[in-house]
């Protein structure tokens, strides 16, 4: 599935909740879907920053797609990341650099977009780009 | 006695909704609301007095400058200074702490000891480090136990002649401590070493009696006592204030100036160099009326009733914990529950429009000393209700339900 396609199905999903407990609840129902880090890289190196919680992510390069693993110390957290990872996993970097989060917005989590946020949505989304920037590079 | 329907009458922001609920403030340990007296006088001065002060020979400007002193001299009684000098106007507890470390940067020199809580707020730990950095001075904690209280015997035992300076908080922002200041302050004397108290956390609550605690220097906010932020104050002893040398230089703060040599300024101008906030100045004198008309006795005893109605309630939440158990303490309770992340917490009593702290509460430190990377912190106000504390726990409880 493309990117669009999954952000489709994401708001799909988000627009059969009516109120915010719904999507809350679901949302940390995803977040136990997310594809864990490898403990080895639990480190400081793979954190980032910019979250009152811990967010740890990692990527590697599997045929060309980008494979993201990642946790997270505080549950909400977890659930942001996985759907970010939902998104971009396994995904070819140069569709990662070029698509847009405009479905945060449509998942009814806008809140969660700014930058003074202390969940750091924008940085992780900042870092997922940066890791597709770094492929694109290698594959060039 | 409290009047709280007529209190919250006064303040407008708790009317607002907040993600559609009612807004429930406990975040007033970060911040205080403000009342309308204080809005008014903040609209009173744009609209009649506004100029610039202590120069202009025009109505205006005299008019202003004579609010601005007599802000002043409200501040003076209110913590029963000596003289009206002794009050500087900052921008803030920091500022305060800023200028008194700067200023003692001339008087240390290497082997000697600054020592300060272990309880302390980044701000009031980073300027020390600052300052023994730049003298080799050492800085040494006083530790605490796990109630949060200071081992007043171990300090005892840090105290020699090598102590020159000695910081600690008035009452802890993280958990809500009152230290025995008076204590520490006689003690930090009979070695003869000098005193700074951060009363941010404790003005809210109490009024402090500058001569009779006998404190050597004593800084504070005025948006945590429902005054508005950029505006604080710096209490200092006359004969410290003296010594201490000008923390910035600028117009106000001068006498004379020729390209050889500059005289400064008598206190308390000589602190106070360029244009001051002259509405924060003046509206923080607002603010102490207003907290003064509702009486500090008033506040406190009212306060602690909410601290222990909201204690015992909290304390029925299976797995949760509260950090800072100190028997003197205001109203603030910093805790977690079990295998929930406080920002969760957080997140989710926002979605039901109340409002608390979630982090480290700027005081690393103290986390690390109890091993938790946050707390939630709820910090009550004399206009907060045990209807609310009741609303708080039941989306506490629903917060569990939905994050465990």
């Amino acid at each position: 599935m493309t990117i669009a396609e999954i952000q489709e199905d994401l708001i799909d999903e988000f627009s059969m909740f009516d109120d915010w407990e719904e999507r809350y609840q679901y949302m940390i129902d995803l977040g136990k879907t997310l594809p864990l880090i490898d403990a080895q890289y639990k480190t400081e190196d793979h954190i980032i920053k910019g979250c009152q919680s811990k967010v740890w992510l990692h990527a590697d390069l599997n045929d060309d797609r980008v494979e993201f693993t990642a946790d997270s110390d505080a549950i909400i957290t977890k659930g942001i990341i996985a759907i970010l990872i939902r998104v971009f996993s396994g995904q070819h970097p140069k569709d990662i650099i070029e698509s847009n989060t405009d479905f945060i917005d449509q998942i009814g989590l806008k809140e969660h977009l700014s930058p003074t946020r202390a969940n750091g949505l924008v940085s992780m989304i900042k870092q997922i780009k940066m890791y597709a920037i770094a492929y694109q590079t290698q594959l060039n | 006695m409290i009047d709280i329907e007529k209190v919250r009458a006064d303040f407008p922001i708790l009317k607002r909704q907040v993600n559609g609920k009612p807004l429930i403030y406990f975040d007033n340990a970060a911040t205080s609301q403000t009342p309308q007296q204080v809005i008014e006088a903040i609209v009173e001065y744009y609209s009649k007095y506004n100029a610039n002060i202590h120069r202009g020979v025009h109505a205006l400007s005299q008019e202003a400058t004579d609010l601005y002193e007599q802000a002043r001299l409200k501040l003076q009684r209110h913590f029963n200074a000596e003289h009206s000098h002794e009050i500087i106007f900052t921008s803030g507890t920091t500022h305060g702490i800023n200028l008194v470390a700067n200023g003692f940067s001339g008087f240390l020199n290497e082997g000697d000891e600054v020592l300060v809580s272990a309880m302390e707020h980044h701000s009031n730990i980073v300027p020390w480090q600052m300052l023994c950095e730049r003298t080799g001075a050492s800085l040494k904690v006083i530790p605490m136990n796990l109630e949060g209280e200071l081992e007043m015997n171990v300090f005892a035992e840090m105290l020699s002649e090598r102590t020159k300076l000695v910081f600690f908080n008035h009452v802890s922002n993280a958990l809500g401590t009152i230290n025995p200041i008076k204590h520490i302050i006689e003690s930090a004397h009979k070695v003869g070493a000098a005193v700074l108290v951060d009363g941010a956390q404790a003005c809210p609550h109490i009024k402090p009696n500058v001569q009779e605690l006998d404190v050597d220097f004593y800084v504070t906010s005025a948006h945590k006592m429902c005054g508005p932020t950029g505006v604080g104050l710096l209490y200092g002893k006359e004969k410290w204030l003296q010594k201490l040398p000008p923390y910035q230089g600028g117009g106000e703060m001068i006498s004379e100036v020729t390209f050889e040599k500059t005289t400064y300024a008598d206190l308390p101008h000589k602190f106070e160099a360029g244009t001051p906030n002259i509405c924060g100045g003046i509206v923080f004198g607002a603010a102490v009326d207003y907290m003064n008309a509702l009486g500090f006795a008033n506040i406190s005893n009212y306060e602690h009733e909410l601290l222990v109605y909201a204690t015992e309630a909290l304390l029925k939440i299976e797995g949760l914990k509260i950090y800072g158990t100190a028997k003197e303490k205001t109203s603030v309770i910093s805790f977690n529950i079990e295998g929930i992340h406080p920002y969760d917490i957080g997140t989710i009593l926002d979605k039901m429009g109340i409002a608390v702290r979630t982090g480290h509460h700027c005081a690393q430190p103290i986390m690390d000393f109890y091993g938790i990377p946050g707390t939630v912190r709820a910090s009550f106000a004399f206009y907060n209700t045990k209807v609310e504390i009741d609303t708080f726990v039941m989306a506490l409880n629903k917060a569990k339900m939905m994050l465990i």
